[in-house]
């Protein structure tokens, strides 16, 4: 088990905005009105995507058993991350101090089995509690099987999702990281006067392979991405991130102490974007561009940025005349909450309103930017809370997280999924496609009105007529 | 009759149990302005939900007494107590379940002391029913889960006869049915149907029908289920006429049930088939003194044509079926009743059930050993949940889905299998997947004598030659 000590060292993030306050990143989660997830939850979806690993979750099975296979994540090759693997503690194991000995056992198996490039194992509350020492597990398994084995130390009870986050990173960054230079760079892939230069991106999750519409834009421009952590990433890929020339950190600070440990360890800048809307795609084509520092590898993402933006500019204007005006009620996390707008506005919606659970000081500044001082930043994400100010802003339609999705639709609000659980890729140019179809996809949808309706024999008028029709009928056949 | 073979491995891959809190909750779910609230760390709480949303499209309410690293060493008693008050207080519901898992299982709480600390210290919140259950996640599997759950409200909240004063057969016409995870809103609905057809009203217990159909009301949110049997309705369990217990996880909670109020149990092990169903049929029939309605006996009809046009594509089948207890026992009766053959049957958990299955053996795991053995066993059709769907495809063979999560379809959780209709379009559904999938072809032979046209001559390997 992690001791309080580690916790909170991995809690003091001096890169975080957040680490100004109390030292406990997110406030301690009441008792019988808490929401999220728990930092297992966090550590494996940070590094489940990296697809070609064996990933085993050591505990009983409710760790596993519900959320194995359970992410839009996509691989381009192997699909092993999608094999869901647990050491499914049994009481037994449990009460007779066998689980350690099963631990490594079922590493023998996945290596057997699957052949993987390496293990990772996580972690969770309940041989946490009793203390198997998984660090010990590993590399004598590691030693035994000559296959690297990763251990992940996750425990649930350690605190929040996004502390989760930041074990798996820096299990990346003490186990992973550093083991291996890439290789030379593929024979034919040269092109004259143009330097490639090596990149990483962290926190990137391939979502419905959405980072497919971003690669070919940094493949034109010469940057070799040495690994997306964690998205359609392969072991071998995330060894050798410690080469890159520069880091950015996708819409989130979760795995901020990567970044920052690669600075510190490397000296490699990183700088913070995101792929959402046009001017957030094109501004992190430019970062890469600025922070390299190489003049033609600048003008040449000038050259594709104005390329690009008037493509899309040209395909979307027939949908931003659909979308203009419309009203959005914004609830998503952090940096997200600054990143959408830009594209919603870049739409021609007007943002009502946006969460601000999450974001920090300087998420809040960059959304007054945005979207003028008298903003309204919500704080209480509470089902009740939205839908009030969705009523009072007369907001069109509600774009958050899946778990908000039944909030809207039972209040019959028009919703987009905005988070990681999502079927559809909105990043990059070609990805505002994808988004403004879905959003006209709902807001135009015919259901609104008849879901909206009352039953025509409830409303006075039609039934009375109705009623009167029936009545009326025999009394004229009589009278005839 | 089956031999029971357990678990050989030290890795579970693909798994296909889920935990006993998740059953616990889905029992808590079917009970109106109900709560489950998980006694661990958020996540346990957080994974429960994300299940239930995929699988039934509907906000699920479901609390954490969020364990820290503090209350998991030193004791997470006030984590439970106010855990339950916060709820009480915030959301006034009927019926707050609370259920351990593994982390709170292993440091060694005592949840029902827990809320008889309760008790005394909130007596403002005596209206609040609180039902305390242990299923940790380190045994038994959703169903084993749900059943303790279900025990223990009835134990809680049943009274007994000779205190509450409740005498069997007060209410003439009302049959309690104490019903399996493995009977969807669907199937709920159809078990009423059939027992409102014979003049008798129904208290289903739990009711998933009427919280987790999947309709929309006029309430904009809840924070707790909105339907679901009222927990009222359980002080009235003692004045029916009878109880019906469906599925052979619930027998120990039908037994108690008899023995608290005196009300006889009619017990069944599941509704699939023509003869789980005549057993149905006749025990209304003798409980409401009524002959079997016309429409029934049409249904019973029409079961029977469909046996007789589906036997010819379920005959000799070579199954695969990967489900939970009292549902792999179910479907092993249906589908060798009509000839197939259960070639591998994998189950979550190990329940008494099993062994009475009229199969060779059954084998507690997961779904890498459902997909092993039924490759071995040349398997043709798969029956499983949305998991075993990538299982079916490596195999190349259809796949019916059934059971929990159902999440690559809409609608699952409203599919009816039970009763003479429900077995019937089950049939129908099987024997089409076999029509168009499974339907095993001669392979063309090419004769190298024979005239046909040019292009076609191709075709001829060259082991013709």
């Amino acid at each position: 088990m992690k001791s309080t000590k580690d916790i909170a060292e991995l809690l003091d993030e001096p890169a975080c905005e957040h680490n100004k306050k109390e030292k406990s990143g997110c406030a301690k989660p009441k008792p019988g009105s808490a929401a999220g997830g728990c930092a297992f939850d966090g550590a494996q979806i940070a590094l489940l995507p990296i697809a070609d690993v064996a990933h085993i979750v050591h505990g009983p099975i409710a760790c596993a058993g519900s959320s194995w296979d359970n992410r839009g994540t996509r691989s381009s090759g192997s699909e092993l991350y999608r094999i869901g693997m647990t050491t499914d503690l049994t009481e037994q194991d449990v009460v007779m101090g066998r689980s350690e000995k099963r631990l490594f056992h079922a590493i023998k198996q996945a290596i057997e089995t699957y052949n993987p490039p390496a293990v990772f194992i996580y972690n969770t509350c309940v041989p946490a509690l009793v203390g198997d020492d998984i660090n010990a597990t590993c590399k004598s398994a590691a030693e035994r099987w000559g296959v690297p084995v990763v251990p992940i130390d996750c425990a649930g009870f350690y605190g929040t999702k996004n502390l989760g986050n930041r074990i798996a990173g820096d299990a990346m960054v003490n186990h992973v990281i550093g083991t291996r230079d890439p290789d030379p760079l593929p024979p034919g892939t040269e092109r004259p006067g143009i330097k490639v230069h090596d990149v990483n991106l962290v926190g990137e999750y391939n979502i419905a392979g959405e980072f497919w519409h971003v690669l070919p834009l940094l493949d034109e421009m010469g940057l070799r991405v040495l690994c997306t952590l964690s998205g359609d990433a392969r072991f071998r890929e995330v060894q050798t991130m410690h080469k890159a020339e520069v880091n950015m950190m996708v819409c989130s600070k979760a795995m901020v102490n990567v970044a920052r440990k690669l600075q510190q360890s490397y000296g490699t800048p990183w700088f913070e974007g995101s792929f959402y809307g046009i001017t957030d795609t094109s501004q992190a084509l430019r970062d890469f561009a600025r922070v390299i520092n190489d003049p033609d590898l600048i003008e040449r993402t000038e050259a594709i940025i104005a390329r690009e933006e008037n493509r899309i500019r040209e395909a979307l204007a027939p949908w931003r005349e659909r979308l203009k005006g419309k009203r959005v009620l914004l609830f998503t996390g952090g940096v997200k909450s600054w990143s959408v707008i830009s594209a919603l506005q870049d739409l021609g919606m007007v943002v009502v309103a946006t969460g601000t659970k999450k974001s920090t000081e300087e998420d809040k500044a960059r959304i007054r930017e945005l979207m003028g001082e008298e903003t309204l930043m919500i704080e209480d994400g509470s089902p009740k809370a939205l839908l009030k100010v969705v009523a009072d802003y007369k907001a069109d339609i509600l774009i958050a997280g899946g778990r908000n999705m039944y909030t809207a639709l039972k209040a019959r609000i028009p919703f987009l999924d905005i988070n990681q659980e999502r079927e559809f890729g909105y990043e990059g140019y070609q990805g505002m496609l994808e988004l403004v179809r879905q959003l006209a996809l709902t807001l135009e949808s015919p259901v609104w009105e008849a879901v909206r309706a009352t039953p025509p024999w409830r409303t006075g008028g039609l039934k009375k007529s109705t009623a009167t029709e029936i009545q009326a009928e025999p009394l004229s056949a009589q009278a005839a | 009759m089956a031999e029971i073979v357990k678990r050989n491995k030290a890795l579970s891959v693909n798994p296909l149990k889920a935990s006993q809190p998740t059953g616990g909750s889905l029992a808590c779910l079917g009970f109106d302005r109900a709560i489950p609230m998980l006694h661990g760390s958020q996540g346990c709480t957080a994974f429960a939900k994300v299940f239930f949303v995929r699988h039934f499209r509907e906000p699920i309410p479901l609390q954490t007494t969020a364990m820290d690293q503090a209350s998991s060493v030193l004791g997470a008693d006030e984590n439970v107590i106010e855990g339950i008050k916060a709820i009480a207080e915030k959301s006034n519901p009927a019926l707050i379940a609370v259920l351990t898992t593994g982390l709170a299982e292993t440091q060694g709480c005592d949840v029902h002391r827990n809320v008889r600390e309760f008790r005394e210290r909130y007596p403002e919140y005596a209206h609040v029913a609180v039902v305390a259950v242990n299923t940790p996640d380190f045994t038994g599997c959703v169903e084993t889960g749900y059943a303790a759950t279900i025990y223990e409200i009835v134990k809680a909240l049943v009274p007994d006869a000779a205190s509450a004063g409740t005498k069997p057969g007060n209410r003439q016409r009302q049959v309690n049915c104490l019903v399996s995870p493995m009977l969807t809103p669907g199937d709920l609905e159809a078990l009423r149907d059939l027992i409102e057809q014979f003049n008798l009203r129904p208290v289903l217990v739990p009711d998933l029908s009427d919280s987790l159909d999947g309709s929309l009301t006029d309430d904009d949110f809840s924070p707790v289920t909105i339907g679901g049997t009222p927990v009222s309705e359980l002080a009235t369990l003692g004045e029916a006429r009878a109880s019906l217990i469906i599925g052979a996880s619930l027998r120990k909670s039908g037994e108690l049930l008899q023995e608290k109020t005196g009300v006889p149990s009619h017990y069944f092990d599941h509704l699939y088939g023509l003869q789980a169903n005549d057993a149905l049929i006749t025990t209304l029939a003798d409980i409401s003194e009524m002959p079997v309605p016309q429409k029934i006996e049409r249904q019973r009809a029409q079961l029977q044509d469909a046996m007789l046009d589906t036997h010819f594509m379920l005959g000799q089948l070579r199954v695969a079926i990967a489900a939970d207890p009292d549902q792999l026992n179910a479907l092993i009766h249906l589908v060798q009743g009509m000839g197939a053959e259960v070639v591998t049957a994998i189950c979550a958990g190990n329940t008494p059930v099993l062994a009475t299955a009229p199969v060779d053996s059954i084998k507690i795991g997961d779904l890498e050993d459902l997909e092993v053995m039924a490759k071995e066993r040349k398997a043709q059709l798969l029956i499983g949940n949305s998991h075993a769907v990538a299982s079916a495809e490596r195999l190349g063979i259809p796949i019916l889905r059934i059971g929990f999560p159902l999440y690559d379809i809409i609608g699952g959780y409203q599919k009816t299998w039970i009763g003479y209709r429900g077995t019937r379009q089950t049939l129908f559904d099987l024997a089409n997947l076999v029509i168009n999938f499974a339907h095993e072809e001669i392979e063309p032979y090419y004769s190298p004598y024979a005239q046909k046209p040019e292009s076609e001559r191709q075709a001829c390997s060259p082991s013709c030659h």
